[in-house]
Protein backbone atom coordinates (compact mmCIF):
# COMPACT_ATOMS: atom_id res chain seq x y z
CA UNK A 1 0.00 0.00 0.00
CA UNK A 2 1.44 3.38 -0.98
CA UNK A 3 1.71 6.21 1.52
CA UNK A 4 -1.07 8.17 -0.21
CA UNK A 5 -3.38 5.13 -0.05
CA UNK A 6 -2.59 4.75 3.66
CA UNK A 7 -3.43 8.40 4.36
CA UNK A 8 -6.73 8.00 2.52
CA UNK A 9 -7.46 4.77 4.41
CA UNK A 10 -6.77 6.43 7.77
CA UNK A 11 -9.11 9.31 6.84
CA UNK A 12 -11.91 6.86 6.03
CA UNK A 13 -11.25 4.94 9.25
CA UNK A 14 -11.51 8.25 11.11
CA UNK A 15 -14.84 9.11 9.46
CA UNK A 16 -16.49 5.76 10.32
CA UNK A 17 -15.16 6.04 13.87
CA UNK A 18 -16.45 9.58 14.33
CA UNK A 19 -19.99 9.13 12.97
CA UNK A 20 -21.31 6.76 15.69
CA UNK A 21 -19.74 8.98 18.37
CA UNK A 22 -21.18 12.22 17.04
CA UNK A 23 -24.65 11.51 15.61
CA UNK A 24 -26.54 10.70 18.84
CA UNK A 25 -25.04 13.64 20.73
CA UNK A 26 -25.78 16.16 18.00
CA UNK A 27 -29.14 14.73 16.89
CA UNK A 28 -30.77 13.54 20.11
CA UNK A 29 -30.48 17.03 21.57
CA UNK A 30 -32.81 17.13 24.56
CA UNK A 31 -34.90 14.22 23.33
CA UNK A 32 -37.69 13.43 25.79
CA UNK A 33 -37.90 9.66 25.84
CA UNK A 34 -40.67 7.48 27.29
CA UNK A 35 -40.01 6.06 30.74
CA UNK A 36 -38.97 2.61 29.49
CA UNK A 37 -36.30 3.99 27.13
CA UNK A 38 -34.97 6.37 29.76
CA UNK A 39 -34.46 3.35 32.03
CA UNK A 40 -32.88 1.45 29.13
CA UNK A 41 -30.35 4.22 28.46
CA UNK A 42 -29.63 4.67 32.14
CA UNK A 43 -28.57 1.02 32.38
CA UNK A 44 -26.28 1.14 29.35
CA UNK A 45 -23.21 2.34 31.31
CA UNK A 46 -23.36 -0.62 33.71
CA UNK A 47 -24.07 -3.23 31.05
CA UNK A 48 -21.39 -1.83 28.73
CA UNK A 49 -18.79 -1.66 31.52
CA UNK A 50 -19.52 -5.20 32.67
CA UNK A 51 -19.06 -6.55 29.13
CA UNK A 52 -15.92 -4.46 28.64
CA UNK A 53 -14.39 -5.87 31.84
CA UNK A 54 -15.34 -9.50 31.54
CA UNK A 55 -14.03 -11.71 30.02
CA UNK A 56 -11.51 -9.31 28.36
CA UNK A 57 -9.61 -8.65 31.60
CA UNK A 58 -8.36 -12.23 31.96
CA UNK A 59 -6.47 -11.94 28.65
CA UNK A 60 -5.15 -8.43 29.35
CA UNK A 61 -1.65 -9.26 30.60
CA UNK A 62 -0.90 -12.28 28.44
CA UNK A 63 -1.07 -14.46 31.56
CA UNK A 64 -4.44 -15.45 33.03
CA UNK A 65 -3.14 -15.88 36.62
CA UNK A 66 -1.48 -12.49 36.86
CA UNK A 67 -4.53 -10.82 35.26
CA UNK A 68 -6.95 -12.52 37.67
CA UNK A 69 -4.75 -11.64 40.64
CA UNK A 70 -4.50 -7.99 39.55
CA UNK A 71 -8.26 -7.96 38.99
CA UNK A 72 -8.97 -9.32 42.48
CA UNK A 73 -6.66 -6.76 44.10
CA UNK A 74 -8.47 -3.91 42.36
CA UNK A 75 -11.85 -5.46 43.16
CA UNK A 76 -11.00 -5.41 46.86
CA UNK A 77 -9.64 -1.84 46.71
CA UNK A 78 -12.74 -0.68 44.79
CA UNK A 79 -15.03 -2.43 47.25
CA UNK A 80 -13.58 -0.28 50.03
CA UNK A 81 -14.29 2.80 47.88
CA UNK A 82 -10.67 3.82 47.42
CA UNK A 83 -9.90 6.42 44.77
CA UNK A 84 -9.86 5.13 41.17
CA UNK A 85 -6.17 6.01 40.79
CA UNK A 86 -5.31 3.77 43.78
CA UNK A 87 -7.50 1.01 42.34
CA UNK A 88 -5.62 1.29 39.01
CA UNK A 89 -2.16 1.20 40.58
CA UNK A 90 -3.20 -1.62 42.92
CA UNK A 91 -4.29 -3.69 39.94
CA UNK A 92 -1.10 -3.00 37.97
CA UNK A 93 1.16 -3.75 40.95
CA UNK A 94 -0.86 -6.89 41.75
CA UNK A 95 -0.51 -8.16 38.18
CA UNK A 96 3.19 -7.29 38.14
CA UNK A 97 3.92 -9.10 41.43
CA UNK A 98 1.99 -12.17 40.30
CA UNK A 99 3.95 -12.15 37.04
CA UNK A 100 7.22 -12.02 38.97
CA UNK A 101 6.23 -14.88 41.28
CA UNK A 102 5.01 -17.25 38.55
CA UNK B 1 -16.67 35.13 38.42
CA UNK B 2 -18.34 33.39 35.50
CA UNK B 3 -14.93 32.80 33.90
CA UNK B 4 -13.72 31.15 37.10
CA UNK B 5 -16.53 28.57 37.21
CA UNK B 6 -15.90 27.70 33.56
CA UNK B 7 -12.25 27.02 34.30
CA UNK B 8 -13.28 24.86 37.23
CA UNK B 9 -15.43 22.65 34.99
CA UNK B 10 -12.61 22.14 32.49
CA UNK B 11 -10.24 21.41 35.34
CA UNK B 12 -12.57 18.82 36.84
CA UNK B 13 -12.61 17.03 33.49
CA UNK B 14 -8.82 17.12 33.31
CA UNK B 15 -8.58 15.74 36.85
CA UNK B 16 -11.05 12.91 36.15
CA UNK B 17 -9.01 11.96 33.08
CA UNK B 18 -5.92 11.11 35.17
CA UNK B 19 -6.79 7.41 35.64
CA UNK B 20 -7.61 7.17 31.92
CA UNK B 21 -4.27 8.75 31.05
CA UNK B 22 -2.45 6.25 33.26
CA UNK B 23 -4.07 3.51 31.21
CA UNK B 24 -3.71 5.18 27.82
CA UNK B 25 0.02 5.88 28.05
CA UNK B 26 1.23 2.25 28.06
CA UNK B 27 -1.35 1.18 25.47
CA UNK B 28 -0.44 4.16 23.28
CA UNK B 29 3.21 3.13 23.67
CA UNK B 30 2.32 -0.45 22.74
CA UNK B 31 0.48 0.83 19.67
CA UNK B 32 3.49 2.89 18.59
CA UNK B 33 5.83 -0.07 19.09
CA UNK B 34 3.56 -2.47 17.22
CA UNK B 35 2.97 -0.11 14.29
CA UNK B 36 6.70 0.50 14.01
CA UNK B 37 7.50 -3.23 14.16
CA UNK B 38 4.99 -3.84 11.36
CA UNK B 39 6.67 -1.34 9.13
CA UNK B 40 3.91 1.28 9.21
CA UNK B 41 5.47 4.70 8.46
CA UNK B 42 5.61 6.74 11.68
CA UNK B 43 3.58 9.64 10.27
CA UNK B 44 0.75 7.19 9.47
CA UNK B 45 0.65 5.89 13.07
CA UNK B 46 0.70 9.45 14.40
CA UNK B 47 -2.11 10.44 12.02
CA UNK B 48 -4.12 7.43 13.22
CA UNK B 49 -3.89 8.46 16.88
CA UNK B 50 -4.66 12.08 15.95
CA UNK B 51 -7.78 11.56 13.82
CA UNK B 52 -9.09 8.07 14.66
CA UNK B 53 -8.42 8.02 18.44
CA UNK B 54 -9.73 4.48 18.99
CA UNK B 55 -7.35 1.90 20.41
CA UNK B 56 -8.88 -1.33 19.18
CA UNK B 57 -9.47 0.04 15.66
CA UNK B 58 -5.91 1.25 15.38
CA UNK B 59 -4.41 -2.07 16.53
CA UNK B 60 -6.64 -4.01 14.17
CA UNK B 61 -5.97 -1.44 11.44
CA UNK B 62 -2.17 -1.77 11.48
CA UNK B 63 -2.48 -5.56 11.63
CA UNK B 64 -4.76 -5.64 8.62
CA UNK B 65 -2.55 -3.19 6.68
CA UNK B 66 0.49 -5.36 7.44
CA UNK B 67 -1.16 -8.55 6.16
CA UNK B 68 -2.42 -6.78 3.04
CA UNK B 69 -6.18 -6.69 3.69
CA UNK B 70 -8.20 -4.53 1.28
CA UNK B 71 -8.99 -0.96 2.35
CA UNK B 72 -12.72 -1.60 2.11
CA UNK B 73 -12.52 -4.48 4.58
CA UNK B 74 -10.39 -2.42 6.97
CA UNK B 75 -12.87 0.48 6.92
CA UNK B 76 -15.82 -1.90 7.40
CA UNK B 77 -14.09 -3.63 10.33
CA UNK B 78 -13.34 -0.24 11.90
CA UNK B 79 -16.98 0.79 11.52
CA UNK B 80 -18.25 -2.42 13.14
CA UNK B 81 -15.71 -2.15 15.96
CA UNK B 82 -16.90 1.36 16.78
CA UNK B 83 -20.66 0.94 16.47
CA UNK B 84 -20.77 0.40 20.22
CA UNK B 85 -19.97 4.09 20.65
CA UNK B 86 -23.35 4.82 19.09
CA UNK B 87 -24.94 3.30 22.20
CA UNK B 88 -22.58 5.14 24.51
CA UNK B 89 -23.18 8.52 22.84
CA UNK B 90 -26.93 7.89 22.90
CA UNK B 91 -26.74 7.21 26.60
CA UNK B 92 -24.63 10.35 27.18
CA UNK B 93 -26.98 12.48 25.06
CA UNK B 94 -29.65 11.91 27.73
CA UNK B 95 -27.45 13.62 30.31
CA UNK B 96 -25.57 16.35 28.48
CA UNK B 97 -26.45 19.87 29.48
CA UNK B 98 -27.28 21.29 26.05
CA UNK B 99 -26.19 24.84 26.71
CA UNK B 100 -23.35 24.96 24.18
CA UNK B 101 -23.41 25.19 20.40
CA UNK B 102 -23.73 22.12 18.20
CA UNK B 103 -20.23 22.87 16.96
CA UNK B 104 -18.82 22.51 20.46
CA UNK B 105 -20.84 19.33 21.06
CA UNK B 106 -19.63 17.77 17.82
CA UNK B 107 -16.07 18.56 18.88
CA UNK B 108 -16.59 16.92 22.29
CA UNK B 109 -18.18 13.84 20.72
CA UNK B 110 -14.93 13.12 18.88
CA UNK B 111 -13.45 12.23 22.28
CA UNK B 112 -16.05 9.63 23.28
CA UNK B 113 -14.24 6.35 24.00
CA UNK B 114 -15.09 3.38 26.24
CA UNK B 115 -13.04 4.98 28.99
CA UNK B 116 -14.19 8.61 28.78
CA UNK B 117 -17.77 7.33 28.50
CA UNK B 118 -17.32 5.18 31.61
CA UNK B 119 -15.95 8.05 33.68
CA UNK B 120 -18.55 10.57 32.45
CA UNK B 121 -21.59 8.34 32.69
CA UNK B 122 -20.80 7.21 36.23
CA UNK B 123 -20.58 10.79 37.51
CA UNK B 124 -23.24 11.35 40.14
CA UNK B 125 -24.40 14.71 38.78
CA UNK B 126 -27.60 14.38 36.79
CA UNK B 127 -26.44 16.78 34.07
CA UNK B 128 -23.00 16.63 32.47
CA UNK B 129 -21.53 19.96 31.49
CA UNK B 130 -19.94 20.25 28.03
CA UNK B 131 -16.88 21.95 29.55
CA UNK B 132 -16.30 19.00 31.87
CA UNK B 133 -16.62 16.59 28.94
CA UNK B 134 -14.20 18.66 26.89
CA UNK B 135 -11.58 18.60 29.67
CA UNK B 136 -12.08 14.86 30.17
CA UNK B 137 -12.08 13.77 26.52
CA UNK B 138 -9.20 15.90 25.35
CA UNK B 139 -6.91 15.11 28.26
CA UNK B 140 -7.43 11.43 27.40
CA UNK B 141 -6.77 12.30 23.73
CA UNK B 142 -3.53 14.02 24.67
CA UNK B 143 -2.34 11.02 26.75
CA UNK B 144 -3.14 8.62 23.89
CA UNK B 145 -1.18 10.69 21.39
CA UNK B 146 1.72 11.23 23.77
CA UNK B 147 1.85 7.46 24.34
CA UNK B 148 1.86 6.77 20.60
CA UNK B 149 4.71 9.23 20.20
CA UNK B 150 6.75 7.59 22.98
CA UNK B 151 6.10 4.17 21.50
CA UNK B 152 7.35 5.15 18.09
CA UNK B 153 10.41 7.10 19.13
CA UNK B 154 11.76 5.70 22.39
CA UNK B 155 9.96 2.47 23.05
CA UNK B 156 11.95 -0.71 23.48
CA UNK B 157 13.68 0.49 26.67
CA UNK B 158 10.60 -0.29 28.81
CA UNK B 159 10.82 -3.78 30.42
CA UNK B 160 8.38 -6.33 28.95
CA UNK B 161 6.91 -7.36 32.34
CA UNK B 162 6.00 -3.80 33.18
CA UNK B 163 4.45 -3.24 29.76
CA UNK B 164 2.32 -6.37 30.00
CA UNK B 165 1.26 -5.69 33.60
CA UNK B 166 0.03 -2.29 32.48
CA UNK B 167 -2.24 -3.97 29.93
CA UNK B 168 -4.61 -4.50 32.83
CA UNK B 169 -4.83 -0.81 33.77
CA UNK B 170 -7.95 0.17 31.81
CA UNK B 171 -9.80 -2.94 32.96
CA UNK B 172 -9.06 -2.25 36.61
CA UNK B 173 -10.09 1.36 36.08
CA UNK B 174 -13.46 0.04 34.89
CA UNK B 175 -13.62 -2.07 38.06
CA UNK B 176 -12.84 1.00 40.14
CA UNK B 177 -15.72 2.87 38.51
CA UNK B 178 -18.25 0.06 38.49
CA UNK B 179 -17.92 -1.50 41.96
CA UNK B 180 -19.06 1.57 43.96
CA UNK B 181 -22.20 1.71 41.78
CA UNK B 182 -22.78 -2.01 42.36
CA UNK B 183 -22.49 -1.46 46.11
CA UNK B 184 -25.07 1.32 46.00
CA UNK B 185 -27.77 -0.58 44.12
CA UNK B 186 -28.84 -4.20 43.87
CA UNK B 187 -30.47 -3.39 40.49
CA UNK B 188 -27.08 -2.41 39.10
CA UNK B 189 -25.58 -5.59 40.57
CA UNK B 190 -28.25 -7.67 38.81
CA UNK B 191 -27.65 -5.93 35.49
CA UNK B 192 -23.89 -6.39 35.83
CA UNK B 193 -24.33 -10.11 36.53
CA UNK B 194 -26.68 -10.51 33.56
CA UNK B 195 -24.20 -8.69 31.31
CA UNK B 196 -21.25 -10.80 32.51
CA UNK B 197 -23.25 -13.95 31.86
CA UNK B 198 -24.16 -12.86 28.32
CA UNK B 199 -20.68 -11.67 27.33
CA UNK B 200 -19.10 -14.85 28.76
CA UNK B 201 -21.56 -17.03 26.85
CA UNK B 202 -20.96 -15.11 23.61
CA UNK B 203 -17.20 -15.42 24.12
CA UNK B 204 -16.91 -19.06 25.13
CA UNK B 205 -19.90 -21.02 23.81
CA UNK B 206 -18.62 -22.52 20.54
CA UNK B 207 -21.74 -21.73 18.43
CA UNK B 208 -21.11 -18.00 19.00
CA UNK B 209 -17.48 -18.19 17.89
CA UNK B 210 -18.20 -16.13 14.75
CA UNK B 211 -19.23 -13.05 16.78
CA UNK B 212 -16.40 -10.48 17.10
CA UNK B 213 -15.54 -8.64 20.33
CA UNK B 214 -17.11 -5.40 19.08
CA UNK B 215 -20.43 -7.14 18.47
CA UNK B 216 -20.25 -9.01 21.79
CA UNK B 217 -20.13 -5.66 23.58
CA UNK B 218 -23.01 -4.25 21.50
CA UNK B 219 -25.25 -7.32 21.89
CA UNK B 220 -24.50 -7.66 25.61
CA UNK B 221 -25.15 -3.97 26.27
CA UNK B 222 -28.47 -3.93 24.43
CA UNK B 223 -29.79 -7.21 25.83
CA UNK B 224 -28.70 -6.58 29.43
CA UNK B 225 -30.04 -2.98 29.43
CA UNK B 226 -33.30 -4.20 27.91
CA UNK B 227 -33.65 -6.92 30.55
CA UNK B 228 -32.81 -4.29 33.14
CA UNK B 229 -35.47 -1.83 31.95
CA UNK B 230 -38.11 -4.53 31.44
CA UNK B 231 -37.65 -6.87 34.40
CA UNK B 232 -35.33 -5.30 36.97
CA UNK B 233 -36.28 -1.61 36.88
CA UNK B 234 -39.45 -1.79 38.98
CA UNK B 235 -38.32 -4.13 41.72
CA UNK B 236 -37.39 -2.48 44.98
CA UNK B 237 -34.42 -0.52 46.36
CA UNK B 238 -33.14 2.99 45.62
Amino acid sequence: MSREEMVLLVIFMAIVTYIPRMLPIVLFKDAKLPHFWRAFFSYIPYAALASLIFPGIIYSTGNIYSAVFGGIVSLILAYYRLNVIIVVFGGIIGAYLAQMLI
Amino acid sequence: MKQLSFNKLYFEGIKDAIPISIGYLPIGIAFGVLAKSMGIPYEISILMSLIIFAGASQFVGVNLIAIGTSSFEIVLTTFILNLRHFLMSSSLSQRIDYTKSKKFLSLISFGVTDETFAVASLKEELKLSPEFLFGLNFTAFFAWNFGTFLGIFLAESIPKEIQSSMGISLYVMFIGLLIPAVRRSTKVLKIVLVAIFISSALTWVPVFKFISTGWIIIITTIVASFIGAKFIHGDGDE
